[in-house]
């Protein structure tokens, strides 16, 4: 008995990926039909495949997508912020910038020499860490105490702001302007930009605050 | 549903983590399913299907969202599917469990290499029988048997989720369709 042809078995499973060429097709066809051995292995293969897909389909067991969203790792965030830094280097750097900034400022302010500062202006009356707006005395401009005490008892055309110290007003004190205490180093921070952000805006409405005037 | 799961991509990554439980309620069972049929048991399967999930969610950021998400994510899955295989194969004896606990897993967790009987395996039902006979196949071939006939992916799509060249995958899947005619002669 002469044997098969090689390729007749590599025809079996191109017929069975169904990417045999039709000529190929042919050939395996007459093949089967006077070769009962390979016409068995054939339909072996054949019943291999029809016996594989005969599998049941297999579900997920309940409550796996439950499981599976309780046991995601929790901290996103951190990633998140590497990523937009990522993305963002100029305002990484910016941001940066601000915090180192920040920094300064803060050990600034914890640092500084605990003397009184005050703005100047002529009708103040200094005595020890005492600042007194005499009644009857007209401030003019805003007024500024750091380290001391301030004390009102005439009237303040602007604003006032106190940091690290306290502030008394007399029944006859009058200010136009806003009042602001200072004490805490964050709340200076905050008023250091916040007054930053003021003086940057007020770069744009210049001409009109001089028009005010 | 691949738009809407890029949708849900492009949330997560912005940080929403709960966009992607539609996510896995979309391919749970298909995973799983690879997993089951890939390893044998249920424990293991759900073990691995869980890890395959929370590793695409750790580095969806690494997913290269021109390409099909579902590739992406069966690759994760055999990946660990075999290295699992590999990692369990010395205890295969060992870890025997007793006979007719739970017919699919004591089947199932005898590897190829150690055939039972052949009045027990003439005993089983069809469904034992199916995963018997696949967790015999060597696991080379048995993941792209897996996923041409369980999943019914196409040859390309199993070259993709394996990383082979496409004339790999067929000598698998044909070397496997072999295999299996050689376990089942007398089916």
């Amino acid at each position: 008995m002469k044997p098969c042809p090689e390729e007749i078995v590599q025809y079996m499973h191109d017929y069975l990926d169904g990417e045999i060429t039709r000529r190929d097709e042919q050939i395996l066809k007459e093949h089967l039909e006077k070769c009962p051995d390979c016409q068995e292995h054939m339909d072996q293969l054949s019943r291999s495949v029809a016996f594989l897909k005969s599998a049941a389909h297999v579900e997920a067991p309940e409550g796996l997508s439950d499981r599976i969203m309780a046991s995601l790792p929790k901290e996103r965030q951190s990633a998140g912020l590497r990523r937009w830094f990522g993305r963002h280097p100029m305002l990484a750097a910016a941001a940066m910038f601000m915090l180192l900034a920040g920094l300064a400022l803060f050990s600034n302010f914890n640092t500084s020499d605990q003397q009184l500062a005050v703005s100047t202006q002529p009708n103040l009356v200094v005595e020890g860490n005492k600042v007194i707006v005499p009644e009857g005395e007209k401030v003019e401009g805003d007024l500024f105490v750091r380290n001391g005490e301030l004390h009102i008892e005439g009237e303040v055309e602007g604003d006032v702001t106190v940091i690290n110290g306290s502030k008394y007003m007399a029944s006859t004190a009058v200010v136009t302007g806003q009042i602001e205490e200072i004490d805490q180093a964050f709340e200076w921070l905050w008023y250091t930009i916040k007054s930053g952000v003021k003086e940057g805006l007020s770069v744009f409405e210049g001409p009109k605050n001089q028009e005010d005037e | 549903m691949e738009d809407i799961v890029k949708k849900r991509i492009k949330q997560v990554l912005k940080g929403d983590q709960s966009a992607f439980e539609e996510i896995v309620s979309l391919y749970q069972n298909r995973l799983y399913q690879v997993c089951y049929r890939m390893l044998g048991n249920r424990h293991e399967a759900e073990d691995i299907a869980q890890e395959a999930f929370i590793r695409a969610y750790i580095n969806l950021h690494t997913f290269d969202q021109k390409r099909k998400f579902s590739t992406w994510l069966y690759r994760i899955a055999t990946n660990l599917c075999i290295d699992r295989i590999r990692k369990k194969k010395p205890d295969t004896f060992l870890d025997a469990p007793v006979p007719g606990t739970d017919g699919l897993d004591h089947y199932s967790s005898l590897a190829h290499d150690s055939p039972l009987p052949e009045e027990e395996v003439e005993k089983m039902e069809q469904q034992e029988r199916v995963q018997y006979e696949i967790s015999r196949l060597p696991d080379k071939y048995r993941s792209a048997i897996v996923l041409r006939y369980i999943e019914e992916l196409p040859l390309q799509e199993i070259s993709e989720i394996l990383e082979l060249p496409l004339g790999t995958v067929k000598t698998r899947i044909h070397r496997g369709r072999e295999a299996l005619r050689k376990q089942m002669k007398k089916l």
